[in-house]
């Protein structure tokens, strides 16, 4: 699967994507839906939560595993994904269309500290070895 | 250097995520852990089982040694083929390790042990050998490969894709086995589903596994068998017993017999400790997923779960757990996940059975 070269990435395998009202959508990568297996809970942060970057926010579980889900910048929690969480399977059939949370970005220049595509590709490579 | 099955480069083949399993290299998945659980509950699967370890007991006598060898009682073995769940104890009456007994012959009796516990259990087997019956041998057999085919439809894919196999095992009663020629197949399973465990020489084993593909049984990992084991209701050592608990406080109460004035190791320790503990069932009522260690606070006292998950079947977690003895079923407890405290209710297990919800 290609790593789509518009969202933005972290190291925790968070993918971001910038809205055009200038909050960001976050969810977890398809190399972390695949690390963890079967999806089977998610648990995202409350309404109006105010995150830290790199602050544990969300979690999802899988058949194996828990994982923790951490905010790739700061902000404000705006919104919340319900259907991905009565389906946590959708992350393991589409991780880029099911999204978990939106955030209002404390500042916009944040996401410029994030990994582009080809950087979080170089990543996932290096994981494999 | 992991240990490798006779059947490694067919799990490679058929896509598996390989996983290191107490040194072995296994399949985890072959994609989905959830499909594979619903295809052996639903349909049939099949299982490497080579890693677990057979072990021939051999000698006239073989039946008293085992008397004082086993938690369970040898002489429960009346049938040819019959074959006995059991403990081995420690002097403490600790679990070295639950295994299964087959009886064959008065001087034949095979033992298979759990693959992470061989080499301990082997060397206490040996050591109580030479000591209470020197005349016996125990044999590791690591020249034979097992296949656990499981599911309602498995004996009847085991028939098809080995001919000669219905006639010989057609009969058999669950917990019964059989030898066919080098073969040797077991009405026994680790899924609460019917099927077979078959025991075949290692260079076999790759054609059984390719003639059962070919009938439409699927591969299932290590994944789907822990699942399927834990809705089954089925201990799995280390996780819950080990050698530091009393079979008596892991809900195997059944598999020790105290009633019959034979000595066994361990015995000693078992009637002199009192039981303050037992292994229940747990379902979640609210959100989340139940994990082992996670500690449960109830009426009586706190405890911990031993094996927890998510039950595919019943689309909802579930867990073993050691409680105060005092602790019901039906009573309502409380799970600390996280820092938060979740509702769960203790219930009776198993949780499935042959397809079967049978938790409320």
């Amino acid at each position: 699967m290609t790593i789509p070269a518009d969202l933005k990435y972290t190291k925790s395998h968070e993918w971001v994507r910038l809205e055009a009202d200038g909050n960001v959508t976050v969810g977890i990568t398809h190399h972390a839906q695949e690390l963890l297996g079967d999806m089977v809970f998610v648990e995202n942060p409350v309404l109006g939560r105010k995150l830290t970057q790199g602050e544990e926010c969300a979690v999802v579980e899988s058949v194996k595993a828990a994982s923790d889900v951490y905010a790739p910048i700061a902000g404000e929690v705006v919104a919340a994904n319900a259907e991905v969480e009565s389906a946590p399977e959708s992350i393991n059939q589409d991780a880029y269309a099911a999204w978990m949370f939106k955030l209002k970005p404390d500042s916009a220049a944040a996401l410029g500290g994030l990994l582009d595509a080809a950087a979080y590709q170089a990543l996932v490579d290096s994981e494999a070895h | 250097m992991l240990k490798q099955t006779p059947l490694n480069a067919a799990h490679r083949a058929a896509g598996a995520k390989m996983v290191d399993f107490g040194g072995w290299d296994m399949p985890l998945h072959y994609g989905s852990q959830l499909e594979e659980h619903h295809k052996v509950r639903n349909d049939s699967g099949m299982f490497d089982v080579s890693h677990m370890q057979v072990v021939d007991l051999a000698g006239a006598g073989s039946r008293d040694f085992l008397k004082q060898l086993m938690a369970n009682n040898a002489d429960k073995l009346t049938l040819p083929g019959k074959a006995l769940y059991s403990c081995m104890l420690n002097e403490q009456g600790g679990v070295i390790d639950d295994l299964i007994i087959y009886f064959m012959r008065e001087d034949w009796f095979r033992i298979v042990v759990n693959a992470g516990t061989a080499e301990k259990d082997l060397a206490w087997m040996e050591v109580q050998r030479a000591k209470l019956a020197p005349t016996l041998t125990l044999t590791p057999r690591r020249d034979l490969a097992m296949i656990a085919v499981q599911g309602p439809n498995a004996r009847a894919r085991l028939w098809a894709a080995m001919p000669g196999s219905q006639d010989i095992s057609e009969n058999l009663k669950p917990f019964q086995a059989v030898e066919m020629g080098t073969m040797f197949i077991a009405r026994t399973g680790y899924t609460g589903e019917d099927g077979f465990e078959v025991m075949v020489p290692a260079k076999a084993a790759p054609f059984l596994w390719q003639a059962l593909l070919e009938q439409g049984v699927a591969p299932i990992g290590l994944g789907a068998r822990d699942t399927l084991r834990l809705e089954a209701g089925m201990n799995l050592y280390g996780q819950d017993m080990d050698e530091t608990v009393s079979p008596l406080e892991s809900g195997l109460s059944w598999t020790v017999d105290l009633t019959s004035p034979r000595n066994f190791i361990g015995k000693q320790a078992l009637t002199s400790q009192p039981v303050t503990r037992q292994l229940t069932g747990l379902l979640l009522l609210d959100k989340g997923v139940l994990r082992s260690h996670q500690k449960i606070v109830t009426a009586h006292g706190e405890g911990e779960i031993t094996s927890g998950g998510f039950a595919p079947t019943l689309n909802q977690s579930i867990a073993l757990a050691r409680l105060p003895v005092a602790v019901a079923a039906g009573d309502m407890v409380q799970v600390e996940i996280r820092g938060k405290l979740l509702n769960a209710q203790v219930v009776r297990y198993p949780f499935v059975r042959n397809g079967k919800r049978l938790v409320a």
